[in-house]
């Protein structure tokens, strides 16, 4: 039997998938976080330099990993769509972006709220902060032009490209700010090793896990609403039982 | 139909739009207007002290031109769009990348090239010495054409939409932000006492960058807007 790969790249068979799917992921990035924030701010003992302070991490790391991941992973879907011309790819870069948007301005939040105890300082022009925020700038971009154009086709190709050009600008802008000035403590997890306590370890991969299944589960949820909105013309989703009632 | 070598063809169309600009003189002067009022404002805001004046100027300059140049960015071809120009030049037979990159040195001539030639005096008004001033205006030789060619794919993407001028802004601003540093720190490198080679070597290899990859890109960004 042969299998069909590309069954559901279709919106009409991957909309059935996606909302059988987000239960789980909603389900289980749930779970996941509890028990992450659990032991990240009760079982992890305190940092002998940063006190109870550098619990932020928890919540801090994770979402800029996300913020950075996603912009790769919306640049991906962005490409796909812009040349295979598959509908949904495009629906799924549109869809990512508020949330890598989201986890941008989180990270950029709590790593304000993190350093106005250690540094003194709410916002320090440092390379991560700074690039960060760009990275903030270009999801903002991306939206606001998916937005502004009123045909969807040109929408998802014009902002293709803006993706795409964007993520070859990343780590050029990335690069240029880091040697413009650096502030920001070196990484802590290394491939080499790591000088961080096992608790601390657990609970701030069980959060990155968590943010994944959440991101995963909100991304699916919007893409949904997109097919109904854009395919709202067509039979099969007119036939579906909760469009009917 | 006599077809034209690629150099002469790019000739033609820096000539046409260089004409073009100076049939309609006032577009072009209201940029060096702006740039010169933004650099003006800044003295007036953070007061006349020279020795920080001395210390912002190369940031005032670059952040001013990079406003000035956003601002001439949506004529690159809006004209041509309207008048059905763009159209004929896409269905010509020539590389739509190379009519695109004519129409960019084009623009930069006409928006980029007044800038860098202003800078001085307004380095002068800041008191930057002599040896910054050679730096800022070889750092804005190599960047302003960076920017036009960054510029003119959001200036391709928003073609014809409403609201296209802060839209353009907010898409191309933050792609821009490497010239930025490394034209000021040339700067800076210089008046601290280093060698300000690396910087403009930097930012020279994001000139070819962009020479190589924003045409094209800007072409296809035309296609997509056009179809």
């Amino acid at each position: 039997m042969a299998i069909n790969w590309f069954k559901y790249s279709a919106p009409t068979t991957f909309y059935g998938l996606a909302g059988k799917l987000i239960p789980w992921f909603a389900i289980s990035s749930a779970l996941l976080f509890a028990v992450g924030l659990y032991i990240g701010f009760v079982v992890a003992p305190v940092d002998y330099q940063q006190g109870e302070f550098y619990r932020i991490i928890f919540i801090h790391v994770p979402a800029s990993i996300l913020s950075m991941f996603l912009y790769l992973v919306m640049a991906g879907y962005a490409a796909l769509g812009l040349i295979f011309n598959t509908r949904l790819s495009s629906m799924m870069a549109t869809a990512i972006a508020p949330t890598g948007a989201l986890f941008a301005f989180i990270s950029l939040w709590t790593g304000a709220l993190w350093g106005k105890p250690m540094w003194g300082a709410w916002w320090v022009w440092d390379a991560r902060l700074t690039s960060e925020l760009i990275l903030l700038f270009l999801y903002l971009g991306f939206i606001a032009l998916h937005a502004s154009i009123d045909d969807p086709r040109r929408a998802d190709r014009a902002s293709a490209l803006l993706a795409i050009v964007g993520s070859v600008n990343v780590p050029i802008i990335y690069f240029s700010v880091k040697w413009w000035n650096t502030l920001h403590q070196g990484s802590t997890i290394k491939f080499s090793g790591t000088s961080m306590h096992v608790a601390m370890q657990q609970a701030m991969f069980t959060v990155l896990v968590a943010c994944w299944l959440y991101a995963i589960a909100v991304v699916l949820a919007r893409v949904r609403s997109i097919i109904l909105e854009r395919e709202r013309n067509t039979t099969w989703i007119n036939e579906l039982p909760e469009v009917r009632s | 139909m006599k077809k034209s070598s690629l150099p002469s063809l790019i000739v033609l169309v820096i000539r046409r739009d260089l004409l073009l600009a100076m049939r309609r003189r006032a577009d072009v002067l209201t940029t060096l207007i702006f740039f010169v009022m933004v650099v003006s404002l800044f003295p007036l805001g953070v007061g006349p002290e020279m020795d920080m004046l001395r210390k912002m100027a190369a940031g005032v300059l670059w952040v001013a031109a990079l406003l000035s140049s956003m601002l001439s960015l949506g004529r690159l071809f809006s004209a041509d769009y309207l008048d059905g120009t763009l159209e004929q030049m896409m269905l010509a037979p020539q590389s739509l990348s190379m009519l695109v990159l004519g129409k960019i040195a084009a623009h930069w001539i006409v928006s980029g090239l007044p800038l860098v030639l202003m800078a001085p005096v307004l380095g002068v008004q800041f008191d930057m010495p002599v040896q910054s001033l050679g730096v800022l205006i070889v750092g804005l030789l190599l960047g302003t054409p960076v920017l036009s060619m960054i510029g003119a794919i959001g200036a391709a993407l928003t073609l014809g939409l409403r609201g296209g001028g802060v839209l353009l802004s907010l898409l191309v601003l933050p792609l821009c932000i490497p010239v930025l540093i490394f034209g000021t720190g040339a700067v800076e490198a210089v008046s601290t006492g280093l060698s300000a080679v690396s910087h403009l070597s930097l930012l020279g290899a994001l000139f070819m960058l962009a020479l190589v990859s924003t045409p094209w890109v800007t072409a296809q960004a035309l296609r997509i807007s056009m179809e």
